[in-house]
């Protein structure tokens, strides 16, 4: 189970991610993303606070925005992953391919750098 | 020790498996991480298994034992009747190309393949058992 919250904070969208991901719910993700594009926004910070678990469904939905973001200019920063969720991400070296910040000022820096 | 669960083909399934898996793991020695990613092992085989072999049919049933023995590596066999797919046999495509062709599949496997040190595949009395072995540094 998924809880999805949304806020806007200086023309960043926050998008956070309350629960667990995995193959009955990452579809949730994969609209919330979807939705704040639609809405025009071009930098996207996903936190990660409240992620309890994520499987490679969700991890799927993250690698398949990475192209057309990099084509559209659209920035996106992960933050506040717990150890076990980090650990998700690294074993395939996801860590490498995605912009990931510790907490939310960090990524905050991030995606207006980028 | 052994742990047995019988679980129904729908994914909203899924965290019952990750729940039988954690708690079947949690009172043995095995370090915190080691659980999430055996955890996250199980759920990608079974959700596969759900999704490919049976086409989320709840009806349709399969079985999780847990073989612990402090000191050993751990067994994990997932018993069914459906086709199998050996994920040995999958070539995985490297992660450039995934990005590329902006794929969402293909990582469950990869994880699974990190994760565990062997995947096995054998027929039991008409039954296809794939036998996953983890090898474990007991806290």
């Amino acid at each position: 189970m998924i809880h999805i919250k949304r806020l806007q904070e200086d023309g960043v969208d926050i998008i956070a991610l309350i629960g667990e991901i995995d193959a009955s719910s990452s579809i949730e993700l994969d609209l919330a993303i979807a939705k704040s594009v639609g809405e025009g926004f071009s930098k996207i910070l996903v936190d990660c606070n409240s992620l309890e678990y994520i499987s490679s469904a969700g991890l799927g939905v993250f690698m398949s925005y990475i192209e057309e973001f990099k084509d559209q200019n659209i920035k996106m920063v992960l933050f506040g992953m717990n150890e076990n969720v980090a650990n998700t991400f690294e074993i395939l070296g996801l860590n490498e391919l995605l912009k990931i910040g510790k907490d939310k000022a960090q990524a905050k820096s991030m995606v207006n750098e980028l | 020790m052994n742990y047995k669960q019988k679980v129904g083909c729908n994914i909203e399934n899924l965290k019952g498996v990750r729940d039988f898996i954690r708690n079947a793991l949690k009172d043995h020695g095995v370090p915190d991480l080691q659980i999430s990613e055996l955890v996250l092992a199980l759920d990608e085989m079974c959700s596969n298994l759900m999704i490919h072999s049976h086409q989320c049919n709840p009806d349709e049933l399969f079985e999780i034992h847990i073989i612990l023995k402090k000191g050993d590596p751990i067994i994990f066999e997932i018993i069914d009747d459906g086709n199998t797919f050996d994920i040995n046999q999958f070539a995985e495509p490297d992660l450039g190309n995934l990005v590329h062709e902006k794929r969402k599949g293909g990582l469950g496997i990869r994880l699974v393949k990190s994760i565990m040190d062997k995947i096995e595949y054998q027929n039991r009395s008409g039954k296809n058992v794939c036998r996953l072995t983890k090898k474990i540094q007991y806290d």
